[in-house]
């Protein structure tokens, strides 16, 4: 199926205070905001101007901090402006080289639920679980209707944020087919490490426990955070996601939790990854197509 | 090696630097001294570059034993420090040998005390920087707050120093009052109605005890969003926004009504409406007010936030020059 193109709105440029450039590309969500985010901040980086500290991209926006006794954020500005007029869009021959990897996720897992049984006066619906309540706002009959939706087509790490390493996903499908649910009328002060979360029409994964607002789904067991960098996939960075991964959540039960728990235990966890290269504007016209690619190719 | 013994931690006591900078984009904040000018005047005034390791304490501050010669100064918030039960200075370089000890009464203003010791609190740089970043246990020693009975390594220093040196009065700062934070409207301020905006400006704001590295929740008023419908991928509360990243000083009012400031361990992005960020320097001043404490937003552009910068830059020269005399 082919989707409508969106055309994104002029970019917005704010000053975070002395010390950070914002730049909101839409209000909405988009491949194309992100698209265009990352064809941004990758000619950016290319540049390397002294006194930019950092480059941040996130969903539909990005970020640059700045270290203003180096940099005027109005001369960064000015070449945020002149790289959104010459290089704002991928070209249609763009082809992203990443990986493509197998998330697996205990949905209606024990531990979640404990915890937002805590937490109901912060909810919207306190008489369901947030699961529950996702598949009836979203047009489910049942939660098995809104997890098969979910783990049926792979996401791709739009952000990494919030704490180090936690990746949000935005699902590879059209828009009236992607999953949105409010956060929490108030954010939680506990989710459990590993919690498969849900908020706006982002997946995570939250790598250490902490503060939260997204509603909680389900619980990986792989880490996405690894500070003593025992396994294998964190040799090289304490985090495990990067900026355009692409993430499929596959349902698990009970019994392959814990043997993949055992695993991470002893060491010994591997995520299952697979390199692969696709041109975003070929995702965009037909997101079925690539997303079977993308699929055989993580599971050959 | 020469280590500082920690008789006491104190309530919440940890390494700081400058801070650790290039990861924010993976979500990691730069933690750092909350109050970069006091943490800074401490290291000169024992010798020390700015950006060697220092102790901050919170509220309570530690109990410190030294087991060589060495030059310490206390800088931060208003409080009586003694050397031996003795008391002496803050902002003073003092001389200090084996087997004294430095102890901290109660805090009269302010809320963090910084401790420099000549040589610098010597823990493993991690990522570039010594400072601790609790919620994921990086840096710092061993990641974590000060314990009671426990013992950091200390830098070589360039002998004991002469001790003395003492910044003037009117180069510390003024913890008393209402804390006035300048702040650079904008981000996401348009979801506030004019009504809610000017209200926000316009309320004397209690710090909660919800008040700590990461960020400060105020309570005192109630901001209106304007409504609309909610943009593809947001949510549908009107706080909410397609996930973004926040500025260190951002300040984001989940609910409308406990407006969170976010500082140095902040968490580097989410999905509530950011109004505003409050300029570098005024963290300092933030830092410096706890629980029940009272602080305003004041409105002000690019350039007063650049300005203030430049002047805290002349202030910490003007230190460095007194100290130098």
């Amino acid at each position: 199926m082919t989707t409508e193109k969106i055309q994104l709105p002029p970019a917005r440029y704010e000053y975070g205070g002395d010390e950070f450039v914002f730049v909101e590309l839409d209000q909405a969500m988009s491949l194309e905001a992100n698209f265009a985010g990352m064809a941004v901040t990758n000619a950016l980086r290319q540049e390397v101007i002294d006194g930019v500290v950092d480059i941040c991209p996130s969903n539909a926006s990005y970020m640059v901090q700045i270290d203003p006794d180096r940099l005027d954020p109005r001369e960064l500005v000015e070449e945020l402006r002149r790289l959104e007029s010459t290089v704002g869009t991928l070209p249609d021959d763009y082809v992203l080289k990443t990986r493509v990897v197998d998330v697996p996720v205990l949905f209606n897992d024990p531990w979640t639920h404990e915890t937002l049984m805590r937490f109901r006066d912060r909810h919207q619906d306190p008489d369901a679980t947030d699961l529950e309540y996702a598949a009836r706002i979203n047009g489910f009959d049942s939660v098995q209707g809104v997890v098969d939706a979910m783990t049926s087509a792979p996401w791709i790490v739009t952000m990494l944020g919030f704490v180090p390493g936690l990746p949000f996903c935005y699902q590879l499908v059209p828009r009236q087919r992607q999953i949105q649910v409010p956060k929490y009328v108030r954010p939680r002060t506990d989710t459990p490490e590993r919690t498969f979360g849900f908020g706006g029409a982002f997946a995570v994964v939250y790598p250490v426990r902490g503060a939260g607002g997204y509603q909680m789904f389900g619980m990986a067991p792989a880490p996405v955070f690894d500070l003593s960098q025992s396994l294998p996939d964190f040799a090289d960075d304490i985090c495990f996601p990067k900026a355009n991964d692409v993430l499929r959540y596959r349902a698990i039960d009970m019994a392959e939790f814990e043997a993949t728990r055992s695993e991470v235990e002893k060491g010994t966890f591997r995520y299952r990854i697979r390199e692969v290269e696709f041109e975003p504007a070929t995702l965009l016209a037909d997101p079925d197509a690539v997303n079977r690619e993308l699929l055989e190719v993580l599971y050959r | 090696m020469s280590e500082l013994r920690v008789r006491a931690g104190g309530l919440y006591t940890t390494v700081q630097d400058t801070g650790r900078f290039g990861h924010y984009h993976m979500g990691m904040p730069p933690s750092g001294a909350m109050d970069t000018y006091s943490a800074v005047v401490a290291n000169m005034l024992v010798g020390n570059p700015d950006g060697a390791g220092v102790l901050e304490g919170t509220y309570i501050g530690p109990t410190l034993e030294f087991t060589d010669d060495r030059v310490v100064a206390v800088t931060g918030a208003d409080v009586p420090v003694t050397l031996n039960d003795e008391p002496v200075e803050p902002w003073t370089a003092i001389r200090v040998r084996s087997g004294d000890v430095l102890g901290f009464a109660m805090i009269r203003a302010g809320c963090r005390a910084y401790v420099a010791v000549s040589g610098g609190i010597d823990v493993p740089v991690y990522l570039g920087s010594r400072s601790t970043y609790t919620l994921t246990g990086i840096g710092g020693h061993e990641g974590r707050k000060l314990a009671d009975d426990e013992s950091l390594p200390l830098g070589a220093a360039d002998g004991p120093g002469p001790g003395g040196a003492a910044v003037p009065e009117d180069l510390r700062p003024d913890l008393t009052g209402t804390a006035q934070l300048r702040t650079v409207v904008g981000l996401c301020s348009y979801r506030l109605t004019e009504g809610g905006l000017a209200s926000f400006l316009g309320t004397d704001w209690k710090v909660t005890k919800d008040a700590d590295r990461v960020g400060y929740r105020l309570r005192g008023g109630t901001l209106d969003f304007t409504e609309r419908e909610q943009p593809f991928g947001a949510g549908s509360d009107p706080a909410n926004v397609v996930d973004l990243g926040y500025p260190i000083g951002s300040i984001q009012v989940p609910g409308g009504d406990e407006p969170i400031v976010l500082l140095n361990d902040a968490v580097t992005g989410g999905g509530y409406a950011t109004i505003g960020t409050v300029i570098s320097v005024d963290r300092d001043r933030i830092a410096q007010t706890k629980t029940g404490d009272a602080v305003r937003f004041d409105s002000v552009d690019l350039d007063t936030a650049l300005a203030a910068r430049r002047d805290r830059r002349e202030r910490i020269e003007r230190v460095r020059s007194r100290i130098a005399r």
